[in-house]
């Protein structure tokens, strides 16, 4: 999706480009998907398995579609802390920015049939399996025309035609789920994967090693993906495990460590799992992240860290920063054309978030919907048992 | 009496609970809101006796609702410390812990997120001492959790689970209504020798600000108080709600009709007498919580009173209390019993 809207845009702004430098011998963006092989920074590390090539085959369009996609994530978390700071966005919201590179990387691996279950830190999740931009700000604020019309909130987005099983509010709640996604997706021969999401925090959760033992056990096509940002809330890694390696923590379950903070590293990490999973059965891939925001919104994130290694990830590992650097080095584009497509992006998140703000909030006797099945005929009391009283639809 | 605690053998003792039976409520202190109380109460229990200990996720800075400021710095990290994310551990840890006479108290970081360690609560903890014949026990838990609506919390960070609790002989289950109370009651159940569950009504913990004593005082468990007094309906509610009930019973008396209010405090097991001395004076009754209302709690406290008073209730009893939805995001005005909710409800019992 991303992919056409580039082909469209990328003609006008790369035109005047092309005529300011005759000899040029840049390439078209819009149309070249030609491979380009990058080798990743860092290498993998795994554990009862072989590690995957560090040479990526990508194409200067899915680099550019990387960035793209990452602004625009990164925009929409930013817009969201302004508005939760208006008071706009309620409850409890958690950010994702600084994290982009995972939603992007898994993306460009995977197809819509592939199944992903996350935690509460979903937003980037959705846009990445193709949520627009106008349902989550409609979610986070409330609203009828939200991913989960309003009733589920910034921790429950979900997607059902893009296999995106959402947004869990209670940690590691998720982690056996998605291991039994995996067993309906073998079960029925879908040839598909479910990737099931969880951080450091979650990682120490009893019912991780109970879904591990299962999916390998019946081996499960399930990948779990840690997102090891380093903090569970307040607490850090090493305070809170007494093994960090959170790839070899499957025991008999293979795992492998990527850098996730570079798109491309979890383009690979991603596709070798798919691969692995479908013959083998369950791996584990580690994910090293960061996240620049605190906690969640009511965590201002520098009680338990630094500043200065929030600014200092910011400044060597941001994953937008690399793909602009190799934007830049390939000659894929020039600062302006970035410049000029951040501008854009911005201008297309404002846009979500005022014709987010437009849209109603849910009428009230949604408070009764969807409790059971529809015309289950149940019940239901209000205050005063003798006179509210109301047949759920 | 602090002095014994620690130096005896390996079984805990109390100190007695006629120390907290002073009236507690006309004494002054300093203006304290309810983390700042039950965060004195914390460093009074690990003061008071060398064996006990805090932990829960992320207590170690003070925790994310501030109560245990303070206490790793002055008691140290290996009394005060933080835990992996992992309830079921957390309280089976702490159980074991209390089993071999220590005061284990563990904080779980909202009450949304007990439901891991309820396994370990009903099988272990309040089985311990009955199926052991009294060899084993583990009187020295306490489990400290924030519950209740906070106006935004949402599914997962606004649920008032203590009537899955109620249900479980062996444990008591505490809820105090502000900062003098939470301070007295939290020392009670830390000293109390059987596990306790202390829920901690968040939208209160920077809300209320109340004269809270310094020094060191308990409020005896099992007694509810009779916090307003009235004669013609007796209204029965804890923690976070019986500020809404106040305001309900203000609302009434203008109308002329007198309200009685009693605050249960301990729930499990509960002061079934003060409330049957009430409602026979009363004969009207109207119990009020967040939790839905459906198998909340209000029902036992409903059908205690109906065997205990039928012939001297005047109308049903009434109960105002969440509604039978999961808690919901932008429909929380919708569900919560509001003053209006209640105020209606008294009219209607009491004219019925």
């Amino acid at each position: 999706m991303a992919l056409s809207r580039l082909s469209s845009r990328s003609n006008t702004f790369l035109k005047p480009a092309i005529t300011a430098l005759p000899s040029s011998i840049r390439r078209h963006v819009s149309t070249d998907s030609s491979p380009i092989t990058i080798e990743t920074a860092v290498p993998f590390t795994s554990h009862l398995c072989e590690s995957p090539s560090r040479s990526v085959e990508t194409s200067s369009e899915e680099i550019l579609a990387f960035f793209r996609d990452m602004a625009r994530m990164r925009r929409m978390e930013i817009a969201a802390d302004s508005l939760y700071k208006a008071k706009l966005i309620r409850g409890f919201c958690h950010l994702y920015d600084g994290q982009e590179a995972l939603a992007v990387g898994m993306e460009a691996a995977i197809t819509k049939k592939d199944a992903i279950i996350t935690s509460y830190r979903d937003h980037c999740t959705f846009i990445g399996r193709g949520g627009k931009l106008v349902d989550a700000f409609s979610e986070l604020m409330g609203r009828k025309t939200g991913c989960s019309h309003g009733k589920g909130g910034s921790m429950h987005f979900y997607k059902k035609d893009a296999s995106f099983y959402g947004g869990h509010g209670i940690v590691g709640a998720q982690i056996p789920l998605g291991c039994g996604l995996a067993f309906a997706q073998k079960y029925n021969k879908d040839e598909a994967v479910t990737f099931a999401l969880y951080g450091d925090g979650a990682a120490n959760q009893g019912q991780l090693f109970e879904a591990l033992n299962i999916s390998a056990l019946w081996d499960l096509p399930a990948i779990l993906v840690c997102e090891n940002n380093h903090y569970g809330m307040g607490t850090a890694t090493w305070r809170s495990a007494k093994s960090p390696a959170y790839f070899k923590r499957g025991d008999y379950v293979p795992g492998l460590k990527v850098d996730g903070m570079d798109a491309l590293a979890v383009k690979q990490a991603c596709k070798f799992a798919k691969e692995h999973a479908l013959k083998n059965g369950p791996i584990i891939l580690e994910m090293d992240t960061y996240r620049y925001h605190g906690h969640s919104m009511s965590d201002p994130g520098s009680t338990y860290r630094t500043r200065d290694e929030i600014s200092g990830v910011r400044q060597v590992r941001d994953p937008i920063e690399r793909v602009r650097k190799l934007l830049l080095s390939h000659d894929i584009a020039t600062e302006k054309e970035l410049k000029d497509m951040e501008k854009e992006i911005r201008k297309e998140v404002d846009d979500a978030v005022a014709q987010a703000k437009e849209s109603p909030v849910p009428d009230a006797s949604e408070l009764f919907t969807n409790m059971y099945v529809k015309d289950c005929g149940v019940e239901s009391f209000g205050a005063d048992r003798k006179e509210l009283k109301v047949t759920l639809p | 009496m602090a002095a014994l605690l620690g130096r005896s053998c390996r079984k805990l003792s109390f100190p007695s609970l006629t120390h907290g039976a002073r009236r507690v409520s006309t004494e002054t202190g300093k203006p304290l809101n309810l983390y700042s109380a039950i965060n004195q109460a914390l460093h009074i229990a690990l003061d008071t006796d060398p064996r006990s200990y805090v932990f829960g996720e992320d207590v170690g800075f003070g925790g994310v609702f501030r109560c245990t400021t303070g206490l790793a710095e002055r008691f140290g990290k290996n009394r005060v410390f933080n835990t992996p994310l992992c309830e079921q551990g957390i309280v089976g840890f702490g159980i074991g812990l209390a089993a071999m006479g220590n005061r284990a108290i563990v904080e779980i970081q909202f009450a949304d997120y007990i439901y891991p360690a309820f396994d370990q609560i009903v099988n272990e903890a309040a089985k311990f001492r009955y199926r052991s014949g009294n060899q084993f026990n583990c009187g020295g838990l306490t489990i400290r959790a924030p519950y209740g609506a906070v106006g935004h919390g949402g599914h997962y960070h606004s649920q008032s689970p203590e009537a899955f609790f109620c249900h479980v002989p062996g444990i008591k289950v505490v809820i105090p209504r502000s900062p003098r109370e939470a301070k007295g009651l939290l020392l009670s159940c830390i000293r109390d020798p059987n596990p306790v569950v202390f829920f901690e009504p968040k939208w209160l913990y920077r809300q209320a600000v109340e004269e809270v004593p310094e020094h060191d005082y308990m409020i005896p468990l099992s007694e509810a108080e009779v916090i307003r007094e009235g004669n013609d309906i007796t209204l029965v509610g804890w923690g976070a709600q019986l500020t809404v009930m106040e305001q309900a019973c203000l609302d009434a008396e203008k109308e002329g009709i007198s309200c009685e209010l009693i605050d249960l405090k301990t729930l499990l097991p509960w002061d079934k007498e003060t409330v049957e001395a009430s409602v026979k004076k009363t004969g009207r009754l109207l119990i009020s919580h967040e939790a839905p209302v459906t198998g909340g709690f209000g029902a036992e406290i409903s059908a205690t009173i109906l065997e205990r008073c039928f012939l001297k209730l005047e109308a049903p009893v009434s109960r105002v209390c969440g509604l039978d939805t999961p808690f919901p995001l932008v429909f929380e005005p919708f569900y919560m019993p509001t003053k209006n909710k209640i105020l209606d409800a008294i009219k209607s019992t009491v004219n019925y």
